[in-house]
């Protein structure tokens, strides 16, 4: 067994565990944690394969932003889990029926016959020289180009709608523009007035009668 | 106008510029440090360090236990207890001075009518358990004793401003 | 000289040799680092106590040179206090978690036309996703610290960073589109040319430049965005419950990451190891064997001279700048910084497509 084959094996049973970790860890920390392991070691699987920009891009964008957002939204909830545990043997039937279909569906798509080593064999070696990154980019911007756009237009959409439904416009907002406060001069704050002076008994007599 | 001009003088960070030149120039200015246990800055006589008993010259104790150091401290760190001396006068058997509680007003030396407790320049003093740091009469007598010469030049010297 | 040592070691298996040698080139690495992490701390003090008419530390050894060495030792013969409820393994982890992406990064650094420990071709991307993996040593370290201010910490501080870190890769995807690589090397060696400064990504790419360098700064939680450890209001942030070794490990990472942040900044927009006398003086001072010539013409000191030139910001920075308020330092991120990364992306794309001298004909 060469040195590929032993790195393959280790990172699989990595992976693997930390994937039941997600779901058999009771404090969901862990799981998000654990969570990230998985996406950490699939990127080193995909390096493996060659694939070192999707596997830089997977450890970028879902290690290094969408996990992250998740453990901050993780770690402020304050989870009961007795409730949760709740009804555990009721929905259990059901559960395990969505699992099995799942893990059904699954099975005949990304089974040997489709994703076997006939139908998807092991990539070619490539040279030094060779740029997955370039390769990547042609095929992005030319074969699919159509979805790429498309792509890109939903997920526009999709965040001006997350905006949109989440923005609430508070009457007493209290929020402070910096721009407005970087601007002031004291030209609009202070009205300097010229007065001509009066004399204190005048001044003394005003004020008794206030 | 302003608004615009405004707008590109915070685009191109000019009052940040303009502090990190003010701090450029004082990057090269004289520094100020005292190197403190070398050099020391000077002091002055109305200085208020470590509490001090004074004596008379003929070595009889100053303080009467008039108790109004005790009444004036604000932090309540002076105790006086008093006795009649035999030869009538009044003097005290304690007069305790909690370093730890008194906050160097120096109202004390300033409520004394006889001049007895007094503050003296000395600040460097240090105290390896509490105890060390409650004054009490026999030491008070002692630090006048052995800085009379520094004390009373310094109450010379501000005797003008009283 | 690697040669030399792999003809030395041939009585070993193939792969033993390769070992060693990797292994070797990573402590020539990382002990420097480590002893520049060092005396940063003390530069540090020094630049800062002189900007407040101060001398700053002066008293171990000649003129405090041995201070950093005294701190280092004192961290470590401390206790590591676990506190009350914390979760231990998580605890011992956040320190780690910190401290390994910031040197794992380093693997790609160029410090010299091909003196590098990996020379990867996407090793642009592979800085950025180390650099966004340094956010979890500090999340854990605030979680599992059983703290609020430490929580408080951690969550200021990873929201800042996810933040900056997207106007950072912009300013990255435009110097990429600028060099037409990913690769650093190739990066710096694209800026080369006649002009000497001039040609000089700062120059055509000059608002993403001060947009990297600026998220930089607030990427690696120091002052004026260090609002993660605001001592005003939540103590310390992240790391208020750790001491000794777990404390330093932090600070060695802080150190690492803004070693890091300044020598990329020079690679990527001041042209790494080119010198800037290209163009200023006659090309045949610059090449060659001699004394002048290795001085003068392009080499590893004008790396490290520019990036000590950005360190030197950084503490001017801290000394001079009072901290942004948590909404200022979003709003910058947000509002400001990502459009003119965006706007300048279009700006640089054009000026590749149209070859736009002296930069990219």
């Amino acid at each position: 067994m060469g040195l590929e084959s032993i790195t393959f094996y280790i990172f699989s049973a990595i992976l693997v565990g930390s994937a039941v970790l997600v779901v058999s860890l009771r404090n969901p920390v862990f799981c998000a944690l654990a969570l990230v392991l998985a996406f950490f070691t699939s990127a080193g699987l995909w390096i493996l394969l060659e694939a070192e920009f999707l596997a830089l891009t997977l450890i970028l964008v879902y290690v290094g932003a969408v996990m992250v957002l998740f453990l901050f939204v993780v770690m402020m909830l304050d989870i009961n889990l007795a409730v949760l545990r709740e009804g555990f043997t009721r929905y259990l039937p059901f559960g395990l029926g969505v699992a099995i279909v799942l893990v059904a569906q699954l099975a005949l798509i990304v089974g040997p016959e489709n994703f076997g080593l006939e139908a998807m064999p092991k990539p070619e070696p490539h040279a030094a020289d060779y740029s997955n990154t370039k390769e990547i980019g042609r095929v992005l911007y030319t074969v699919y180009l159509y979805p790429f756009e498309l792509a890109a237009v939903i997920l526009v959409v999709a965040i001006i709608a997350a905006i949109s439904l989440t923005l609430r416009r508070r009457r007493k907002k209290q929020t402070m523009t910096p721009e407005d406060q970087v601007n002031v001069r004291s030209k609009d704050r202070v009205r300097l007035v010229k007065m001509a002076s009066s004399n204190r008994s005048g001044s003394s007599a005003s004020n008794k009668n206030e | 106008m302003t608004a615009i001009t405004n707008y590109f003088k915070s685009l191109i960070l000019v009052e940040l510029f303009r502090g990190l030149v003010l701090t450029g120039k004082y990057f090269f200015r004289k520094k100020i440090t005292v190197q403190y246990p070398e050099e020391k800055t000077p002091m002055s006589p109305r200085f208020r360090g470590l509490h001090a008993q004074r004596r008379y010259p003929n070595g009889e104790e100053r303080c009467i236990a008039c108790k109004l150091c005790e009444a004036v401290c604000p932090a309540l760190a002076i105790t006086i207890d008093l006795e009649e001396r035999d030869d009538g006068t009044r003097r005290t058997t304690r007069y305790d001075i909690d370093l730890t509680k008194c906050i160097f007003c120096g109202f004390c030396e300033e409520s004394c009518p006889v001049d007895a407790i007094v503050e003296t320049r000395h600040f460097e003093y240090h105290g390896e358990n509490r105890d060390d740091l409650y004054m009490t009469k026999e030491k008070l007598l002692a630090v006048g004793d052995k800085m009379e010469k520094q004390i009373a030049a310094d109450r010379a010297a501000d005797a003008p401003f009283r | 000289m690697i040669e030399a040592i792999e003809s030395a070691l041939d009585f070993l298996p193939a792969g033993l040799v390769t070992l060693i040698i990797i292994v070797g080139k990573i402590l020539v690495l990382v002990l420097p680092l480590m002893g520049a992490v060092a005396y940063l701390t003390l530069a540090e003090r020094k630049v800062i106590g002189y900007m407040q008419v101060r001398i700053g530390p002066n008293r171990v050894g000649p003129r405090g040179l041995l201070q950093p060495i005294a701190d280092a030792v004192k961290l470590m013969f401390k206790e590591t206090i676990f506190p009350a409820k914390a979760n231990r393994f998580l605890f011992i982890s956040g320190p780690i978690l910190t401290l390994a992406p910031a040197l794992a990064a380093w693997a790609v650094v160029p410090f010299d036309d091909g003196l590098v420990i990996s020379n990867i071709d996407a090793s642009l991307l592979y800085i950025l996703a180390m650099t966004s993996l340094g956010v979890y040593g500090v999340i854990i370290a605030g979680w599992a610290s059983n703290s609020k201010y430490a929580f408080l910490g951690a969550l200021r501080s990873a929201a800042q960073i996810v933040s900056y870190e997207i106007a950072m890769g912009f300013a990255l995807v435009g110097v990429l589109v600028a060099a037409g690589s990913l690769n650093l090397g190739e990066i710096v060696e694209a800026q080369r040319g006649s002009l000497g400064i001039i040609n000089w990504y700062m120059i055509p790419l000059l608002p993403l430049f001060i947009v990297y360098f600026i998220a930089g700064v607030a990427e690696t939680n120091r002052a004026p965005f260090d609002v993660a450890e605001g001592e005003s209001e939540i103590v310390a942030g992240f790391h208020v419950e750790y001491s000794s070794m777990t404390f330093s490990i932090f600070f060695l990472a802080e150190y690492a990451n803004m070693i890091l942040i300044a020598l990329l900044t020079a690679l990527l927009f001041l042209g790494g190891w080119l010198s800037p006398l290209h163009g200023v003086l006659p090309a045949s001072l610059l090449e060659g064997e001699g004394v002048l010539a290795l001085l003068l013409g392009d080499g590893i000191h004008w790396l490290l001279a520019k990036t000590s030139f950005f360190l030197f910001l950084f503490l001017w920075f801290r000394a001079t700048f009072p901290r942004y308020r948590y909404d200022q330092i979003m709003r910058l991120g947000w509002k400001i910084f990502i459009p003119i990364t965006i706007v300048w992306l279009l700006v640089a794309a054009a000026m590749v497509v149209w070859k736009i001298g002296p930069w990219f004909n």
